[in-house]
């Protein structure tokens, strides 16, 4: 589910651009520690292998049909890190060139899908990838891959106060139930195939170096439960649960706006506080891209 | 393919062409914050918008009517949005939901109709894009349309076999389909790196350096952001 | 004459045990054309990939009398320009400029310098206007032609084309030999195309099972192994 602009609150967009720069710079540079400049050919033609494998069919029955989405299959092929760049490199791609996706919300949609998504589906793998539960690991890992990313998108919506009957939202929820198993299967399928036509390209889970990766992939499934349980319970978005939560009053002033601090007297209109937040949060997202930049560019000469 | 028509329009000669990427980026960052804080009762404000994008379009020379039904491309995944919206009640916030999008997408367009996709890039990276993803991202577009069309003869080539058989042995044949579009895919990525190496490839790719950022360019951005900012304090 | 080109006893097994290359010798001279036939998997392809050391095996190759060894990569990698069978393998980059100044920039070039050259190298493949073009708005013709200008824009003393007929019609296989004849680098076509090997070539090498059989004219190397031996795969 690719969320487009016009969709997230400003304090919830905002605060995931401010989320997703540093940790998408930090999974560039946890892919460039395998894959320096010397292998972006292939994370990008695996990026284009993802597109155009939109355009092969898998039948559902009933007429219809599905698609691999690929986080969990590039996880477990490439390593979770390389996944999280090509996965990034596509939705920025996608938000572009094909309006699928927003600008603003690309944070949003990358912290779910690229970051989230690929993490949650590489956890089985991580877990029980090499023993004998290896089959039921991978489709797990396309199962959760698919479900973490869209129910990470579902509470994103409903803090933004996009309102949603509980009725309905079940049926969403079991509608991405569907699609996650569909993903899991598709990305068995294609994971068996790809053993048998060539052993190589599945890679083993790694041992202990990328510990921190199966932590982040608990905590991505981990968030994506808190946000099942906030959807269910806070229909009316953020301000709801603030008034919940019996903070409302004191919180009411900095909970709409996380980036709070120039919410001083001086700024009146509401407007502008939001347009405050936006501005801020791109500034925090520049800054914080530019550092990593910086960061990197010691170890990017180096490699060369 | 959409993309290529999107790499026609680019490569056109207009005003807003032969602006700096420097300056076009931050310009419709400035424009969809606009559109994302306006309230969810905006009209006026959306219908200028609407017609400033227009003008931008007819400016940019792109063929207006091609354009906003590509922006509709959004409209689907709102529109269930917007439904939900009204049936909980809240009529405005569900219109507000389809202008808000359309908007943001048109704006979209007209950023990526006017500015190559090398430029945007190289314009991304010098605002402190990670080189290392952007890098990703170029190959990635530049492949997209190899990989797809590999993947289309798969697809055609799967129809003519597939016709009769049931739905596991269909489904087993896109699973083989799709491990053998991976691995020509790795073994193109191989290649590519071998005829990188070829010529004298060391570890960086090259990359030129974008044309001078002009003072038209930094007049065009301040006057644009003007607006924005006008517009948004009288809403 | 000394050859540009020496290759001695050369050797290569790949990791999953399939021997390559069973002891060649070959030399190349200053400005000769010559075609490399042989089926597919006969080692003509393997061969090619360790004249600019994208491979190494055992024996020796010398390019211009450089060992080719890590420490000469860079210099052997600018005289020996590979021309790859598929050109989207080879056009990379997002315009044709950008590819064709890819080689320079990394042999050192200011930019100013590297624009000059690839001006100079698509002016000499005939096709001056594309420079601005995205590699996939381009004929199958017009491609080669680009992969091509890429490697003339690093002023090498070896062409080696690899298939280059491949992805041509007859009308763009004509033009691609009357662009190779103007060039004046020594050449090696590897090739199933007799008809525009012998167009081209001074001399022709036939490969089989990992060894050079036999060499000639082009019309006594095909005489002697015939065509379906040329063209139709082998084991091994």
């Amino acid at each position: 589910m690719h969320i487009p602009d016009g969709f997230l609150s400003t304090p919830v967009w905002a605060a995931l651009d401010v989320a997703a720069a540093p940790a998408a710079a930090a999974m560039t540079r946890l892919a460039q520690r395998g894959f320096d400049e010397k292998r972006v050919p292939l994370l990008g033609v695996m990026g284009a292998f993802v597109f155009a494998a939109q355009m092969i069919n898998f039948p559902v029955g009933a007429g219809t049909s599905g698609h691999l989405v690929g986080g969990a299959l590039l996880a477990m092929s490439l390593g979770p890190a390389a996944a999280s760049v090509v996965m990034t490199a596509i939705l920025a791609i996608q938000a572009l060139v094909f309006q699928d996706g927003g600008i603003l919300a690309l944070g949003a949609n990358v912290f779910n899908m690229a970051i989230g998504g690929v993490l949650a589906g590489y956890l089985p793998y991580h877990l029980w990838g090499a023993g004998r539960g290896r089959r039921v690991a991978v489709f797990l890992g396309g199962f959760l891959s698919v479900l973490v990313a869209a129910v990470l998108a579902l509470a994103e919506l409903q803090l933004s106060g996009i309102a949603m009957p509980a009725a309905l939202l079940g049926v969403s929820l079991g509608l991405f139930v569907v699609s996650a198993v569909l993903e899991g299967a598709i990305t068995l399928a294609v994971f068996q195939a790809m053993e048998t036509l060539h052993p190589d390209f599945v890679r083993q889970p790694a041992g202990n170096r990328s510990r921190t990766l199966g932590g982040l992939g608990l905590a991505a499934v981990l968030l994506a439960v808190v946000g099942v349980w906030f959807a269910s319970a806070s229909p009316d978005g953020l301000e709801r649960l603030a008034e919940n939560l019996g903070i409302a009053g004191r919180a009411k002033a900095f909970l709409p706006t996380p980036l709070a601090g120039y919410q001083a007297g001086f700024i009146q209109a509401a407007w502008l506080r939001k347009a405050a937040a936006g501005l801020t949060g791109l500034a925090l997202i520049y800054a914080a891209c530019a550092l990593f930049g910086r960061w990197l560019a010691p170890s990017r000469q180096r490699s060369a | 393919m959409h993309h290529v028509v999107l790499e026609q329009w680019s490569r056109g000669q207009s005003f807003l062409h032969a602006r700096d990427a420097r300056a076009k980026i931050p310009a419709v960052l400035g424009f969809l914050i606009l559109v994302a804080t306006a309230p969810a009762h905006f009209e006026p404000l959306a219908l200028i918008c609407f017609l400033l994008l227009i003008a931008g379009l007819a400016a940019a020379r792109l063929p207006v009517m091609a354009a906003l039904r590509r922006a509709g491309v959004v409209l689907p995944f709102c529109a269930a949005f917007a439904a939900i919206s009204f049936l909980a009640g809240e009529p405005r916030r569900a219109l507000s939901l389809l202008e808000k999008s359309y908007l943001s997408a048109l704006a979209v367009l007209l950023l990526v109709g006017t500015t190559p996709m090398p430029q945007l890039l190289r314009g991304l990276d010098s605002l402190g894009a990670p080189r290392f993803l952007l890098m990703v991202a170029q190959f990635l577009y530049r492949y997209l349309f190899v990989i797809s069309e590999q993947a289309q003869h798969m697809r055609m080539a799967g129809r003519c076999r597939g016709g009769l058989a049931g739905r596991r042995a269909r489904f087993r044949a896109a699973a083989g389909a799709l491990a053998v579009l991976f691995s020509r895919s790795y073994e193109r990525a191989e290649k590519i790196h071998r005829s990188m190496l070829s010529r004298g490839f060391d570890g960086r790719i090259p990359v030129l350096a974008a044309a001078g950022f002009q003072a038209l360019d930094a007049a065009f951005l301040a006057a644009w952001l003007s607006v924005c900012l006008l517009l948004r304090s009288a809403a | 004459m000394n050859p540009v080109i020496e290759a001695r006893d050369l050797r290569f097994q790949y990791d999953d045990g399939t021997v390559a290359l069973r002891g060649v010798d070959f030399r190349l001279y200053p400005g000769e054309t010559v075609a490399v036939f042989g089926a597919n998997g006969s080692g003509k392809t393997t061969f090619v990939l360790h004249l600019n050391g994208l491979l190494e095996g055992q024996g020796s190759v010398e390019v211009c009398g450089l060992p080719v060894a890590k420490q000469n990569l860079a210099k052997i990698r600018q005289k020996v320009g590979i021309v790859f069978q598929d050109s989207d393998d080879q056009l990379f980059m997002p315009t044709v400029l950008e590819d064709v100044t890819f080689g320079p920039l990394n042999l050192g070039l200011t930019p100013e310098a590297a624009f000059e050259r690839a001006h100079r190298a698509l002016h000499q493949v005939g096709i001056d206007e594309a420079a601005a073009k995205a590699p996939y708005h381009l004929s199958a013709g017009q491609k080669k032609r680009v992969a091509i200008a890429g490697i003339l824009a690093m002023e090498p003393e070896i062409l080696v084309l690899d298939e280059p007929t491949t992805f041509l019609d007859p009308p763009g296989q004509h033009a691609l030999a009357e662009l190779l004849r103007g060039l004046p680098q020594a050449k090696l076509l590897v090739t199933h195309d007799v008809e525009f090997a012998a167009a081209l070539a001074d001399r022709a090498v036939f490969f089989e099972k990992g060894r050079i059989a036999g060499e000639g004219t082009v019309a006594q190397v095909i005489e002697r192994f015939g065509w379906s031996r040329a063209v139709i795969p082998s084991t091994g």
